[in-house]
């Protein structure tokens, strides 16, 4: 079977906007999440997770600006940095790559400024706002940076569609279909209205983001994005690439239960059929970067389907979510969580469930997971897992291994 | 030259990343590389700018920096000999 190998990465988060920052931040527990400057009247919650000081002006060109609102602005600044490192676009013709990128919410900004300009005061609408708002624009502008003709497309799956994305990535390396990818996600949602939006679902936390506490309270919104640069093993080992880790499953369900409480045979049937697309044993498993958002029925659905998976082993298995530093960027969460999940396996620390371990705060009993990070903590899982469980019921887990060479 | 052209010159100008010297009366829009997605994008910050509609044929017969400058003016002028009704 060919391997997939991951050879660059890009970043643009509220903990920092290059790979180096952003590990930086994970390593020392620093967080994102921050008391909004700017937010509507009457909300639950005060506190997001936004990318702060983000140069749009250095990071676009002039033609860029026109069309990019702010998510798209961030898929072109992370796929920039990923292109770079891994020199893919050098090295295949551009027929032969893929640009496959997750995007929930598309340009929000734009859209929700033009709908007040016309609800308010009749205005027009701006002629761009069609090509600004498309979830798409992303990925349209990332292949027409870089010259990639291959297939590109933008997967929209609520939570999980950066998984998704990348995972289809991978499959279409993996079958030859492309000879290399850039895939992540990218998610640029904090406007008033959705703000608002969320926090009609009660599912925000009012205080901050602590993932399997006993006293969690919600999650906490962010935006950014994170992108990879993926091709085969033997072909970026032909030219010399850096490899940073290798992809070596996927798997994905759906609950077909509810729109927005989710139930645990999707996530656990996800989970195995990653293990299975991978040819590992669950014992292989060293750490699990989860989903973990910090609402109550997430943590204790997620907390479920480990244990189905896991069985007794589910007790000792290091788990984090890192949404405590990141906050969840909807569709672009799954990327920046594989992102911290590679970090880990490459830099022999399991990051720290950030959010627990702090004053009072402790893992829910009742989940029955005894090793949550409280801090970081030295390790060298050789295969490692990271999960996006989306509203709807849509549920992808990616595998992926430490590559040794 | 005078204001509107200014505003117009500055217009394109910050549009397409180049300085407001490089952009002249007789610039043709071609020649300032401003493709149709541009066009309409600066017709527009200019309606709104001056609270004004260029209409569509009109628009279609810009070509040059003057073409516009001149398309705005009438439009202005249009717009404050258009009376007001007292309701």
């Amino acid at each position: 079977m060919t391997r997939v190998v991951i050879t660059g990465a890009g970043c643009i988060t509220p903990i920092g906007q290059d790979v180096g920052n952003f590990a930086e931040s994970l390593f020392a527990g620093r967080s994102g999440i921050r008391e909004m400057v700017d937010r509507p009247q009457d909300l639950h919650f005060t506190r997001t997770a936004t990318v702060e000081d983000f140069q749009q002006q250095e990071w676009l060109t002039a033609n860029q600006r026109q069309i990019a609102e702010r998510s798209s602005a961030f898929a072109i600044a992370a796929a920039r940095q990923a292109v770079q490192q891994s020199g893919i676009v050098a090295a295949y013709p551009g027929d032969s790559i893929a640009v496959i990128f997750g995007c929930s919410v598309g340009g929000r900004s734009t859209e929700d400024q033009e709908a007040e300009k016309f609800h308010k005061r009749g205005a027009r609408i701006h002629p761009l706002t069609v090509p600004r708002v498309m979830a798409s624009s992303g990925t349209s502008l990332v292949s027409m940076e870089h010259g990639i003709t291959g297939p590109a497309f933008t997967i929209t799956t609520a939570c999980a569609s950066g998984t998704h994305a990348i995972g289809l990535a991978f499959q279409m390396v993996r079958t030859g279909a492309v000879k290399a990818a850039l895939t992540g996600a990218h998610e640029a949602p904090l406007t008033h209205v959705f703000l608002k939006a969320w926090d009609g679902l009660h599912v925000v936390s009012p205080t901050s983001c602590r993932p399997f506490a006993a006293d969690r309270d919600g999650m906490t919104l962010a935006e950014g994005a994170a992108v990879f640069a993926i091709e085969t093993l033997e072909s970026a080992e032909a030219r010399g690439a850096e490899i940073l880790a290798e992809i070596v499953g996927f798997g994905m369900s759906s609950d077909a239960h509810h729109i927005t409480q989710p139930a645990p045979a999707g996530p656990a049937a996800a989970m195995q059929r990653a293990l299975d697309d991978a040819h590992i044993a669950p014992d292989e498993v060293g750490y699990i970067n989860a989903h973990g958002t910090g609402t109550e029925a997430n943590d204790r659905v997620e907390a479920e389907a480990i244990h189905r998976i896991f069985g007794e082993r589910a007790r000792t298995l290091p788990i984090s979510s890192t949404k405590g530093l990141h906050g969840h960027a909807i569709g672009a969460s799954g990327a920046m969580e594989l992102l911290a999940t590679v970090l880990a396996i490459r830099g022999n620390f399991l990051p720290a469930n950030a959010g627990l371990g702090e004053a009072d705060s402790v893992v829910d009993p009742a989940l029955d997971l005894d090793h949550v990070l409280l801090q970081n903590e030295p390790g060298s899982p050789k295969v490692a897992l990271s999960s996006s469980f989306a509203f709807g019921g849509l549920n992808a887990v990616l595998a992926v291994r430490r590559f040794d060479g | 030259m005078n204001q509107v052209a200014e505003e117009c010159i500055a217009l394109i100008a910050k549009q397409k990343s180049i300085t407001p010297e490089q952009i002249h009366l007789d610039s043709t829009f071609d020649e300032l590389a401003l493709d149709s997605l541009d066009r309409v994008s600066l017709a527009f910050d200019i309606e709104e700018k001056y609270d004004i509609e260029i209409p569509e044929e009109k628009l279609g017969q810009i070509k040059t920096v003057d073409d516009m400058v001149t398309g705005i003016e009438e439009a202005v002028r249009r717009k404050s000999a258009t009376p007001t009704t007292n309701a």
